[in-house]
């Protein structure tokens, strides 16, 4: 690359900066931009060692770049949580006090604008989206449901702590912590700041998410680091454990194009909501909840060492393209290359072969139901 | 034995006799990362200076190596194949990647030294 073309940047916005940007850079992180931000990719172990560690112990993740906004409904009007339900097939109004769920905030087309986790609080529900979603997400939800509800963007920091380690390292900071489950959250309080604590994550580790004021958010950091068993994990290593825990990446594995059924996310979406289909896009999402969508995001597993990378082609072996990898990569955990993608109906069954054209060779690789690395999730016992 | 040479694309090449052996440097291992998989010319094939030889991949990405120096490939590094990460842990030695039989010796005289290689990467930083 020559120096020109680095100059050349000025009609770029700058790169925004979280509250940990410093200790990150103390860390010795190589900072990238993403989403709009200066985040750590990595930092000076790599991203093997940060992937084994929160896998093994526990990793600290910056995710502060996420949005976080409240919503909460004009003064006698309906509770935020049957509202959200205009927006997200999901089953919201339906949740308990402090329970989380993964919802989608659908297009009227039949797409994904975002995929999203939704607390109740009474008549409020909390809202974390996307970094690179959020300007779109927020405007979207606040003119949506203008004159029903307010819609506060939170300034606030966000970390997540994931790992077989995490519950018992928060635990010596935090009060609560083992009386939540998955997808359960609580307000805390911490040398008088209030921290919203939730037991979920994108590793699939037992784990939390932990928002917090911007001003506390590097001494809480510096806290958990305290401990041996809590590591600073970059980029890097969140994408590779979110791939072998088969969760999608936004404007990836799911976007505009993508369907909740071609996406195997019908799981999101309750039997009440599938029969109400008051959702956006419940014309065509029904249509696929009868009959099948036409194409399906599956596991796949590479015979050998190449990986498969986003954007290979999938073929039959009869050389038919029959579908496109989203995302693909190297298995730590597995030591061996995974990958998600769509693939024709047809073609999508479990075990199925097909090849992926890796540089214009065709590599074996089958078709494996996800994720790749069993949840580890701290269940509710009824 | 003669000194090794650099490219501007973080190859090595050391010359024995008319036998070239190619490597990525030490900086270009570092960038990349932890190495998972290396994908080499085989033997018998022949490059021409800036080819595309064959690629390196680390668990975010994939990169070409590129040939330094036009030739013939006379061998792969057979122990890449089981264990990639030599390239992290040894780029400059163990961690080799092909070997060449030279066609044009006066490409050598193209590429950077040891200072002026060292020089180039601190511009990069």
């Amino acid at each position: 690359m020559s120096a020109d073309t680095q100059i050349s940047s000025t009609d770029q916005p700058p790169l925004a900066r979280t509250p940990l940007f410093d200790l990150h850079v103390g860390a010795g992180a190589r900072m990238v931009g993403f989403a709009g931000y200066e985040m750590p990719v990595q930092y000076g172990h790599g991203v093997l060692y940060e992937h084994n560690h929160t896998r093994a112990q526990a990793g600290l993740f910056d995710v502060s770049h996420m949005g976080q906004a409240l919503l909460s409904p004009k003064t006698g009007g309906a509770d935020a949580a049957l509202l959200m339900e205009k927006l997200a097939p999901g089953g919201i109004s339906t949740l308990g006090e402090g329970r989380i769920r993964y919802t989608l905030l659908t297009h009227a087309d039949g797409g994904i604008r975002d995929d999203l986790m939704v607390t109740r609080f009474g008549e409020t529900v909390w809202l974390v989206v996307n970094a690179a979603c959020k300007t779109t997400d927020f405007a979207y939800i606040a003119e949506a449901l203008d004159g029903h509800a307010t819609l506060e963007v939170q300034g606030r920091a966000l970390l997540a702590l994931q790992g077989p380690q995490a519950a018992r390292v928060l635990a010596r900071h935090l009060e609560g912590v083992d009386q939540l489950t998955f997808m359960e959250a609580r307000w805390v309080g911490w040398r008088g700041y209030e921290l919203l604590l939730s037991r979920c994550g994108y590793t699939g580790e037992d784990g939390f998410e932990i928002s917090l004021p911007p001003e506390i958010a590097e001494e809480f950091a510096v806290a958990l680091l305290d401990d041996d068993e809590v590591a600073l994990i970059g980029l890097g290593a969140r994408d590779s454990l979110r791939l072998e825990a088969g969760l999608c990446l936004y404007g990836h594995d799911i976007d505009l194009t993508t369907s909740p059924a071609e996406a195997d996310l019908l799981w999101t979406i309750p039997k009440r909501r599938r029969e109400s289909a008051d959702y956006p896009g419940a014309d065509i999402i029904s249509t696929h909840l009868a009959s099948g969508a036409p194409r399906l995001r599956v596991g796949l597993l590479p015979d050998g060492r190449a990986p498969a990378r986003e954007g290979t082609d999938i073929c039959a072996p009869d050389g038919a393209s029959i579908g496109t990898v989203t995302s693909g990569g190297f298995s730590p955990t597995l030591g061996r290359p995974v990958a998600m993608g769509y693939l024709a109906a047809d073609f999508a069954d479990p075990d199925r072969s097909v090849h992926l054209m890796v540089r214009g060779r065709a590599l074996p690789a089958r078709v494996i139901e996800m994720p790749f690395v069993p949840h580890k999730y701290v269940r509710a016992t009824k | 034995m003669s000194a090794v040479k650099f490219t501007k694309d973080h190859e090595w090449v050391s010359l024995d006799g008319d036998t070239a052996t190619v490597g990525i440097t030490a900086y270009a291992q570092e960038q990349l990362g932890d190495v998972v998989f290396v994908e080499m010319p085989e033997a018998g094939k022949t490059v021409s200076q800036g080819d595309e030889a064959g690629v390196v991949e680390s668990v975010k990405a994939a990169s070409e190596v590129y040939a330094p120096v036009s030739g013939e490939v006379v061998e792969a590094n057979p122990e890449l194949e089981d264990n990639p990460a030599l390239v992290n842990q040894d780029p400059l030695a163990g961690g080799w990647f092909f070997r060449l039989r030279l066609s044009n010796a006066g490409e050598l005289d193209g590429l950077m030294d040891e200072a002026a290689y060292k020089a180039y990467i601190e511009e990069l930083d």
